[in-house]
């Protein structure tokens, strides 16, 4: 059967494979590119152990035909670290927590989690917020608190050191208020 | 036995006008693809009929979501992240953003379009009733021409709708609801993310006036061979005032819109019971004095 020429940016560098139409983009990601971060789970678009990034939104790269790649801007587990392989704060963080366990579950819910911090920029997104963004994503080991703790803790770490300094201050406030109540006690006495 | 995907062979049109000629002329009836996140589930299972492919994603006729002074009309191959991120449309429309906002994970919102949830027909599908509550009006072409088909006289059977093959949905048009009625939406699955649903409904009320029901729309999913308006139970309520025996009423009249069955999904007396439950918290949500005791 007839290939054709799909050609994507892959992680930054463009790609050009030649494919059958219908091959999933999880089997041209894992056997035309040997990018083997990306898992099969399920192969129905239900764990989310697959999931990449097309265009910057996250999508199950088990149910996407190879066509629907051509010209697409794509993200695998393999482009989330920093330039020379360091692990990005995303990843540090699960690494620091315990959000990565036995790891089939992990490229997927890293990139899912990648999803939310770009669209998310500039704050914390909350605990329900996380669980949602994730909801596509199934770990069997962690019961998911240590990973919504540590997509948590890379927000907050992504934050520019101004908006931190900004959250910071009402406890700041809060001390100095704290240390004037406790001088007028002292007077008071 | 899984499909050979590379034996399928994908055609690729410009526009809309040659995806129709594909459509009309394609040998072996070629099926046509928009978001695939349900055709290459059964394509992965090889329960997919089929060897040809017509790809709709980069037609642009049938993208983008335009606000009219009554209606909103929404491109068939509208993801369900675009409804739930527009934030014009949501406003109008909370039931289906509400159902866009529980179509699988965000990994499916990303690709599903509302096109294809119409065209799949599934009868668990999650925003079907919410369109049919909101009176959804489907627009479709072929290369004969287009022409509207009310959402509520598409589906035929178990999969099965009143299209002809050689026609593409392009849009979904929705009208406005009724000034100061409230929608509601909920769907009952084995957990609150990513599970096809056991029961899903949606419904759209207004009180008149003079107090009593003057609009109702009540669609349900899963407890039918197609997703469906509960005719019966919304005749119970058109024109009664808020009261537990309307609720009582209209939960008694439900039973005889669905006929849900046994499945690996949950089984009927669950499916009939938790359909009069969440027909209960639709009316009570509407108005309490719809509450029982």
């Amino acid at each position: 059967m007839s290939r054709i020429a799909v050609t994507f940016t892959l992680n930054g560098a463009r790609r050009r494979v030649r494919v059958a139409p219908m091959k999933r983009l999880l089997d041209v990601l894992r056997e035309d590119c040997a990018l083997t971060g990306t898992k099969e789970g399920c192969g129905e678009g239900e764990c989310g152990a697959c999931t990449v990034l097309i265009d910057g939104r996250a999508a199950n790269s088990c149910l996407i035909p190879a066509v629907h790649a051509d010209g697409a801007t794509l993200v695998t587990v393999e482009g989330l670290a920093r330039r020379g392989g360091a692990l990005s704060a995303l990843q540090q963080a699960f690494v620091t927590m315990g959000g990565a366990q036995c790891g089939i579950c992990t490229p997927g819910i890293l990139v899912s989690a990648q999803e939310l911090l770009l669209r998310s920029r500039g704050r914390v997104p909350g605990d329900a917020e996380v669980r949602e963004a994730l909801a596509g994503n199934l770990c069997r080991c962690t019961g998911y608190q240590k990973i919504v703790d540590a997509v948590r803790a890379a927000a907050r770490e992504a934050m520019p050191a101004r908006a931190r300094a900004a959250r910071r201050a009402p406890k700041a406030r809060a001390t100095a208020k704290a240390r004037r109540t406790a001088k007028r006690a002292r007077r008071a006495r | 036995m899984r499909t050979a995907l590379s034996t399928l062979a994908v055609a690729r049109p410009r526009d809309l006008a040659e995806a129709l000629v594909l459509m009309r002329d394609g040998a072996g009836r070629p099926i046509p693809i928009a978001g695939g996140t349900d055709l290459l589930v059964y394509l992965n299972a090889g329960t997919q009929k089929g060897d040809r492919f017509v790809d709709l994603r980069s037609l642009a006729e049938l993208r983008g979501i335009r606000a009219g002074t009554d209606r909103f009309t929404v491109g068939a191959l509208t993801t369900f992240s675009e409804i739930r991120e527009h934030a014009a449309l949501a406003r109008r429309f909370p039931a289906l953003a509400a159902a866009a906002a529980e179509v699988g994970g965000r990994q499916i919102q990303n690709r599903a379009t509302v096109g294809g949830n119409i065209a799949n027909a599934s009868p668990a599908a999650d925003s079907t009733p919410a369109l049919l509550a909101l009176d959804a009006i489907v627009h479709v072409r072929s290369s004969d021409g287009a022409r509207v088909i009310a959402l509520d006289r598409l589906f035929r059977g178990y999969r099965d709708l009143t299209m002809r093959p050689d026609e593409l949905i392009t849009a979904v048009e929705l009208p406005f609801a009724p000034e100061r009625s409230v929608q509601f939406f909920r769907k009952v699955g084995t957990r609150r993310a990513q599970s096809i649903s056991k029961v899903v409904m949606a419904g759209v009320l207004r009180l008149g006036r003079d107090g009593r029901v003057d609009h109702v729309r009540i669609a349900l999913g899963s407890v039918a061979p197609v997703t469906l308006r509960a005719r019966a139970a919304e005749a119970s309520l058109a024109g009664i005032a808020p009261s537990p025996v309307a609720s009582y009423r209209a939960r008694a009249a439900l039973m005889d819109d669905i006929a849900p069955i046994d499945d690996i999904r949950s089984d009927r007396e669950y499916r009939r019971a938790v359909s009069g439950n969440v027909l209960e918290q639709f009316l009570r949500s509407a108005d309490p004095r719809f509450a029982r005791g």
